[in-house]
């Protein structure tokens, strides 16, 4: 499939996913440019989570559609490893490897997956784990390491298979206060750099500041979506207005 | 040397605490190849046990309703009957169907002698403790990191080898120390089928020489440093292969 | 793929959760006694062709024998009633010694409890029936220490042991914070061990406690190395009564495997739930 910058670098449409019996996502549809920002924000239950990991095959979908860099996701021939070296994840709770180092961690998916050799590897890892700011940790095991931390090391794993879009759900949910904002500023740094990040967050303030498109979700549905000033001070829905009254 | 065992038989002589198998050579051997015979079967118990364990471990996650059931009826059957009953049955009633071979003598043997039966049936009797003990380790590595692993490209059989095992190994193996001392403690069950190891040993040199106190607390303490060093040297193990910062 | 919600708990690793017998769905109900008989029943047949026109049939020769089986199957459950409860109490003290403020006393109990803990089950059953006299007076009065009753207190000895060590990690797993809290109001430490410590550690220690007991009662048939007529021996003299015939031997050890499978099981399965009901979020 061929494609170019002037397309979305993930398209999601009307996606339909259910539990079993249970309806989480009730036709879904949105678009993200390279380059972007998005959050995606709403109530717990609402489904953002799930949509996420439906970007990078980790969740099946029952109907609709996901390209990925014009790549169909919901195809049962899908290269799930071609996939995941275009599309990163960071998970709520890092799960970075217990038994490896920092270093090691960030190291492993670039030897044993892309196939690099230790040295090339290693050198960017350690240029990563600098960039999120945690040089002098990199022999430090995860259990060693504070909440923030670990995120940050989950990040530069994430970074070191070179994606083209970065997934992240929510991030900083299980993070102490303190924690946050070093996490966040690491990712305003990735946005600057012109990194596609899809974000499913809490954060209202980080939102307003660093997203290009913010959507909200209830229920399964987008029930609005806008740039972040129209959105924040101008919104239409009263579900989103009744939601936004409640988190600011 | 002599003088060190020469001793003993004066010790003998002057306060009547006989030690036959420090200062009579006869008696010293049979000793030294009981307990070498002890160290042989807990080996080789130890080897089997933990295949037997792994394989079972395996089956037990296999989609066929019918080897899951046999795997765990193995188990529920080997962990609530005496060894002792099973050892007797494996060596006298399996033992008795087997057909007979021929002896140099022209005699007629078993098949298997009494330490194969002893090997067979401790290795089944320790092999379905280890079968979830192993099962417990490999569900003991959270979903999440796996995940995570799977996001990064590992294919099934990467994460199986450099995050799953080693991590459960870990989990489980103060369980499986816990059952390697056990094992050596259970060999003295071979004595019932007349297998020289130490406990039977002992009781031919008390036969023969009717000093059973002083070889009962030789006994006593004989195992209690043999399994005093083994604890220890699996505490080292433990210590080695911990995760800083996990546990306490 | 993962249909869980993520817990908000963020473990490294997760606790190893206690082995389960779940898995195996499987209940022992009365009607599961005929697929047993049915089995001893197609074993006769077989056996029945087999021998000769004037001996008896498999069945028929269990059968026939199996009341006085079962008689010393519960010789071997009252040995392992009598060595449970010396244990225990003999174990529970030492238990508390093992915590004791003074270090001495700490040591000896420690001691003591790692020598019957790392000794084989069969060599203190040994050590009891050799080194026991077969009579002791006490006040005046001789008491006979037979066979069976030796045997009972050999196998006491590594129950102590055990129960001394359920004692002291029960006591441990308690967080630091009731000891604390005890303490801040003004309990002497007796009193804190006897009215908060050990009420919370009796739902802790009886899971692993039912565990020893279920091993205690399989160890009973070691008592038949040393002589002790229970229902391995018995199993023995009625093998060799019958004059040592080899088709005989594999249904009469299933049989007194089956007992104590019917025994044991459920007691096992006992103790999985009472893991899952006294399950301790921490």
């Amino acid at each position: 499939m061929t494609w170019d910058k002037t397309q979305p670098m993930v398209s999601i449409k009307n996606v339909h996913k259910a539990f079993g019996d249970l309806k989480v996502l009730k036709g879904v549809s949105l678009d993200v440019m390279k380059g972007q920002v998005i959050c995606i924000i709403g109530p717990s239950g609402s489904g953002k989570s799930t949509l996420i990991r439906c970007v990078n095959a980790l969740n099946d979908i029952q109907e609709g559609s996901i390209l990925v860099e014009g790549q169909e996701v919901n195809d049962p021939n899908l290269d799930k490893l071609e996939l995941r070296k275009k599309v990163g994840m960071v998970f709520q709770q890092y799960n970075l490897f217990p038994h490896k180092t920092a270093i090691e961690n960030v190291m492993m998916a670039p030897i044993r997956v892309l196939k690099q050799d230790k040295a090339t590897a290693e050198a960017t890892a350690r240029k990563l784990i600098k960039k999120v700011r945690l040089e002098g940790k990199e022999n430090a095991y995860p259990g060693e390491l504070s909440g923030g931390q670990q995120q940050r090391v989950a990040i530069a794993r994430s970074l070191a298979m070179n994606p083209d879009v970065i997934l992240f759900d929510e991030v900083t949910a299980a993070l102490d206060p303190e924690t946050v904002g070093e996490v966040l500023r690491t990712i305003q740094d990735l946005a600057e750099e012109g990194m596609t990040c899809i974000l499913v967050t809490h954060e209202m303030a980080f939102a307003r500041e660093v997203a290009d498109h913010i959507y909200f979700t209830d229920r399964g549905v987008i029930v609005e979506h806008g740039a972040p000033d129209t959105f924040f001070n101008n919104a239409q829905d009263e579900r989103t207005k009744l939601f936004l009254s409640q988190i600011l | 040397m002599d003088i060190f065992f020469e001793w003993f038989r004066h010790l003998y002589d002057t306060t009547g605490i006989n030690l036959p198998f420090i200062y009579d050579a006869y008696d010293r051997n049979r000793m030294i190849d009981g307990f070498w015979m002890t160290i042989k079967l807990s080996i080789t118990c130890l080897f089997f046990s933990t295949i037997i364990g792994m394989v079972g471990a395996w089956l037990q996650g296999s989609p066929l309703k019918w080897t899951r059931r046999i795997v765990n009826g193995y188990i529920q059957v080997f962990r609530n009957t005496p060894p002792l009953v099973q050892m007797y049955f494996f060596y006298f009633a399996i033992g008795s169907l087997l057909p007979k071979v021929a002896t140099d003598y022209g005699g007629e043997a078993p098949l298997l002698g009494s330490f194969a039966w002893a090997a067979i049936s401790l290795s089944f009797f320790a092999g379905a403790f280890n079968v979830e003990i192993f099962r417990s380790g490999v569900e003991a590595v959270p979903k999440s990191t796996i995940e995570a692993a799977e996001a990064l490209g590992f294919s099934r059989l990467q994460i199986y080898r450099d995050i799953t095992l080693p991590l459960a190994l870990r989990v489980s193996l103060p369980a499986l120390n816990n059952n390697l001392v056990n094992l050596v403690k259970t060999t003295t069950l071979a004595y019932a089928i007349a297998v020289p190891e130490m406990l039977y040993e002992a009781n031919q040199i008390w036969s023969d020489n009717v000093n059973v106190t002083e070889m009962m607390i030789f006994l006593l303490l004989a195992y209690f440093f043999l399994v005093g060093i083994l604890v220890w040297g699996m505490n080292r193990w433990e210590q080695s292969m911990k995760i800083p910062g996990y546990g306490e | 793929m993962n249909n869980r919600p993520y817990k908000t708990d963020m473990p490294v690793l997760l606790t190893v959760k206690p082995m389960s017998g779940d898995k195996f769905n499987f209940k022992l109900k009365l009607w599961h006694v005929f697929p047993v008989l049915l089995f001893v029943l197609f074993y006769s047949t077989f056996g029945f062709a087999d021998a000769g026109p004037a001996k008896s049939s498999v069945f028929e020769t269990l059968v026939r024998w199996m009341p006085l089986l079962l008689k010393g199957f519960l010789f071997n459950l009252l040995i392992s009633v009598l060595a449970m409860g010396v244990g225990t109490a003999v174990g529970a003290t030492l238990g508390l010694g093992q915590i004791s403020q003074s270090a001495w006393v700490r040591k000896f109990a420690w001691f003591v409890t790692q020598f019957f803990r790392n000794s084989p089950w069969l060599v203190l059953l040994f050590f009891a029936m050799f080194l026991l006299p077969f009579e002791v007076e006490i006040v005046g009065v001789k008491i006979p220490l037979p066979d069976w009753l030796k045997a009972t207190i050999g196998l006491s000895l590594p129950v102590m042991a055990n129960v001394s060590e359920i004692v002291r990690g029960a006591v441990k797993s308690l967080p630091s914070g009731q000891w604390e809290a005890a303490e801040s109001l003004a309990y002497t430490r007796t009193q804190t061990l006897w009215l908060i410590i050990l009420p919370q550690c009796v739902k802790r220690m009886l899971p692993p406690w039912m565990n020893l007991y279920s091993i205690l009662t399989m160890a009973t048939v070691l008592a038949s190395i040393v002589g002790v007529s229970e229902v391995m021996t018995l199993t023995g003299q009625v093998l060799s009564s019958e004059g040592g015939r080899p088709e005989l031997l594999a249904p009469f050890y299933s049989f007194v495997l089956l007992l104590f499978f019917a025994y044991c099981y459920p007691i096992a399965r006992f103790t999985v739930h009472l893991e899952k009901r006294f399950a301790v979020i921490s």
